[in-house]
């Protein structure tokens, strides 16, 4: 059992918890993720770390109560256990070696972007954090990225925030205004990763995306988190999750994230959940 | 007097019809009478033929003399002290090319059920334990750590026989329930998990410390477990890495592995409805592959519901390396066999969901290095119209040791390599099952565990008086 030690809810969808898991957070790299089931009757579902104490032997959480499992999870309160925890999963995000970096984040998918760019930082990296959220009420860890950037650009599609725009429109500007990056981290749901690898392919600029698809094991067991990378298989439990921008199928991934979608049960599930939209608008200016 | 009988005492099953409907075990096991009726069929051969075609030398017609007397629980004590999953074993073993090969009533008529026997003694033994309060075993320790790599059936019978010569050990376990691929690869009706859960209990009451959730490669890796104190360690870590077939559309939504397959049916309980899982009940199910696993998945297909399932295999039933009663159960159960097929595409609609899947004819020519006539395409194509496909073509190794442990040699399929079956290129490590040999059998992984078990045991005690 791992005893959440700490809980924070972010917003009405959002919780940001911590929990006992010593042996994980000794190893935890950024990129890497684990893989938890609340209780003897829930799915196995990836969570991302989006944070490790090594000291204190925690690490942290953060995910959207959207289907049944992720809400069986936020139901549980400090000092409550989730039954099962395995990590840390997944290759670490190869970050070292740069000078100059943009990290985007698109809503929850700041929470992973979040300790990629505080290492990025604290190596000394000058990095520019795009952070997108659909509306004032949705931004999450605004002030954590704040801490661990050169430059913060927050944005939001209804422009609540009084900055109205997708995350493709800030690097788009930034990187028109003569900012050069060496590398993009772009890490949120496949349709904002797809734009983003689109713009930065246009740029010539090297990308990594973080994926999302559905899993069991996360050990390479079950080969249910395939996607298609330059044309052939990969394991996102295994070989990834980081991969080539500018190769990934997304097209392809979207739709095996919404392979389940008809047996949802409830209604509203999933409606908050951007991993699953088809189709987004994206302004082109 | 023997029973000169030409076929077995026939086993009781669950109507086809009935059990296509449910989980609960096909075949419902000899009751005394049978057992011993059975038993009678056993000439007691000076030679004992069946056991050399035992992988842990089952002293088996010493057991089935026993049986014949009505010394049941004589007979289970025979049998477990060279087999610690006789349950398992005689419901999962493939006996037609093992024990039941050799035995010399199957020149004239069928051999002695040995499979059938050996799970009625485990049964019967279960039956009565199950009544009586649990009994820690646990020898007195000698101080010494071993860890072990995998709760399946490699690293389970390590375990066992290592904390009987007085071992501490640990079993390191990726999912969250030990058991490996009889947790998640062999579906309930096949090896109940009343069962398994029975036999891991009887691994831990020898004193064997279970670490769920921990993935040996990331959470912790061999040198973490050398500088834990760990004198030696067992890699059993399988061979979990599902194959896929390398064809157009095989990333549609519906194709899966039977590794997924199976895992969210039989770990995750997707039949059940009052779990999470979800899973495709699809009318129309292609199964690709010949062997048990391909059965398994068929069947489980059968019972969510599908109107049609089929087996495409590229060679003819004969190949087929799934033990008989299976392909028969699952004939029984209506799975159609559709041979001599190999698929060659499969196309989803625009939403990317399984539509259908293009197969070439196959013919067999001259036979292969397998042995086996190898399958060629005759030219024709066929096509199959169905909206889930279950790639059951075989796995290998799963990468996460080998990549995470430094001078440990595999070979090119990512199979540890041994000097003499359990002993690796590093030194105080160790390694046996499929990981070892690539996807075999369960009996053959215990084998290993139990070589491995003794090799450690000598390594450690040799390293002792070295000093």
């Amino acid at each position: 059992m791992f005893r959440i030690v700490k809980k924070n809810i972010l917003n009405e969808t959002t919780d940001h918890i911590t929990v006992e898991a010593p042996l994980i957070a000794n190893k935890a790299k950024p990129g890497q993720f684990i893989i938890l089931r609340t209780d003897e009757k829930s799915e196995r579902i990836p969570l991302t770390i989006a944070g490790y104490d090594k000291e204190q032997g925690t690490i942290s959480l953060i995910y959207q109560k959207i289907g049944h499992s992720t809400k069986a999870l936020g139901a549980l309160m400090e000092g409550d256990a989730i039954l099962d925890l395995a990590g840390p999963l997944g290759k670490p995000t190869a970050l070292d070696g740069y000078t100059k970096v943009a990290v985007v984040g698109g809503g929850l998918g700041c929470a992973i972007a979040y300790p990629q760019a505080k290492y990025l930082f604290d190596h000394g990296c000058d990095v520019t954090v795009f952070a997108g959220f659909r509306s004032r009420e949705h931004i999450i860890l605004e002030q954590e990225m704040k801490a661990c950037c050169s430059h913060l650009h927050v944005l939001t599609d209804d422009g609540s925030n009084g900055n109205k725009g997708l995350v493709t429109d800030g690097l788009r500007g930034c990187i028109q205004q003569g900012e050069t990056y060496e590398l993009v981290i772009a890490i949120g749901p496949p349709m904002m990763m797809k734009f983003v690898s689109l713009l930065t392919k246009d740029f010539g600029i090297k990308t990594f995306v973080s994926m999302n698809p559905i899993m069991i094991d996360g050990t390479g067991m079950c080969g249910c988190c395939r996607v298609t990378v330059g044309g052939k298989i990969k394991f996102a439990c295994v070989d990834g999750p980081d991969f080539d921008g500018h190769a990934v199928d997304f097209d392809e991934l979207m739709r095996r994230n919404r392979m389940y979608l008809a047996q949802e049960r409830g209604p509203g599930r999933d409606e908050h959940c951007n991993l699953l939209k088809q189709s987004v608008t994206i302004t082109q200016d | 007097m023997a029973n000169m009988q030409k076929n077995k005492v026939p086993m009781p099953e669950q109507d086809p019809k009935i059990r296509i409907e449910n989980f609960q075990e096909v075949t419902l096991g000899y009751n005394d009478e049978d057992a011993m009726l059975e038993a009678q069929r056993c000439l007691q051969c000076k030679h004992r033929p069946c056991v050399s075609g035992c992988p842990v030398n089952v002293q088996i017609p010493a057991f089935i003399h026993a049986v014949e007397k009505g010394a049941f629980n004589e007979a289970y004590q025979i049998i477990t002290e060279t087999n610690s999953l006789p349950a398992v074993c005689g419901r999962v073993c493939p006996q037609e090319s093992q024990c039941e090969a050799k035995c010399v009533r199957g020149i004239k008529g069928e051999s002695v059920a040995i499979g059938r026997l050996e799970r009625f003694c485990a049964d019967r033994h279960r039956e009565q334990a199950n009544n009586q309060p649990i009994t820690q075993q646990t020898r007195a320790s000698n101080g010494k750590k071993v860890a072990v790599c995998g709760a399946g059936p490699a690293g389970l019978s390590c375990a066992g026989d290592l904390a009987k010569l007085g071992y501490e050990v640990t079993v390191f376990e990726s999912l969250h329930t030990a058991g490996g691929v009889l947790q998640y690869g062999i579906p309930a009706f096949r090896l109940p998990k009343d069962i398994v859960d029975y036999e891991i209990q009887q691994v831990k009451n020898l004193g064997v410390n279970i670490q769920l959730n921990t993935i040996i490669g990331q959470t912790l890796t061999i040198d973490d477990l050398f500088e834990l104190g760990y004198g030696a360690v067992f890699i059993g870590s399988g061979a979990g890495l599902p194959a896929f077939l390398g064809i157009p559309g095989e990333n549609s939504c519906g194709v899966y592995s039977a590794n997924e397959y199976l895992t969210r049916v039989n770990l995750m309980k997707a039949y059940l409805n009052e779990y999470d899982t979800p899973i495709l009940r699809s009318k129309h199910v292609a199964v690709v592959g010949g062997g048990n696993v391909a059965m398994d998945a068929a069947r489980c297909a059968k019972r969510l519901g599908a109107e049609t399932v089929s087996i495409v295999y590229r060679r003819s039933e004969e190949e087929m390396p799934a033990r008989r009663e299976e392909i028969h159960h699952a004939k029984e159960e209506g799975i159609r066999l559709q041979l001599l097929t190999n698929p060659v595409e499969i196309f989803a609609d625009e939403n990317g969901n399984v539509t259908s899947m293009r197969c070439d004819v196959m013919t067999l020519g001259e036979p292969d290095a397998s042995g086996r006539r190898r399958p060629m395409p005759t030219g024709e194509q066929m096509t199959l119209q169905v909206e889930a496909v279950i790639i059951a073509v075989g796995t290998t190794p799963n990468p996460l040791i080998r990549m995470t442990t430094p001078g440990l040699e595999t070979n090119q399929w990512g199979c540890v390599e041994t000097s003499d079956g359990v002993t690796t290129s590093r030194e105080g490590v160790f390694a046996g099952g499929d990981a070892v040999t690539g996807a075999a059998t369960v009996i053959l992984a215990m084998g290993a565990g139990k070589e491995a078990a003794q090799a450690i045991d000598t390594y450690l005690k040799s390293k002792e008086q070295q000093g």
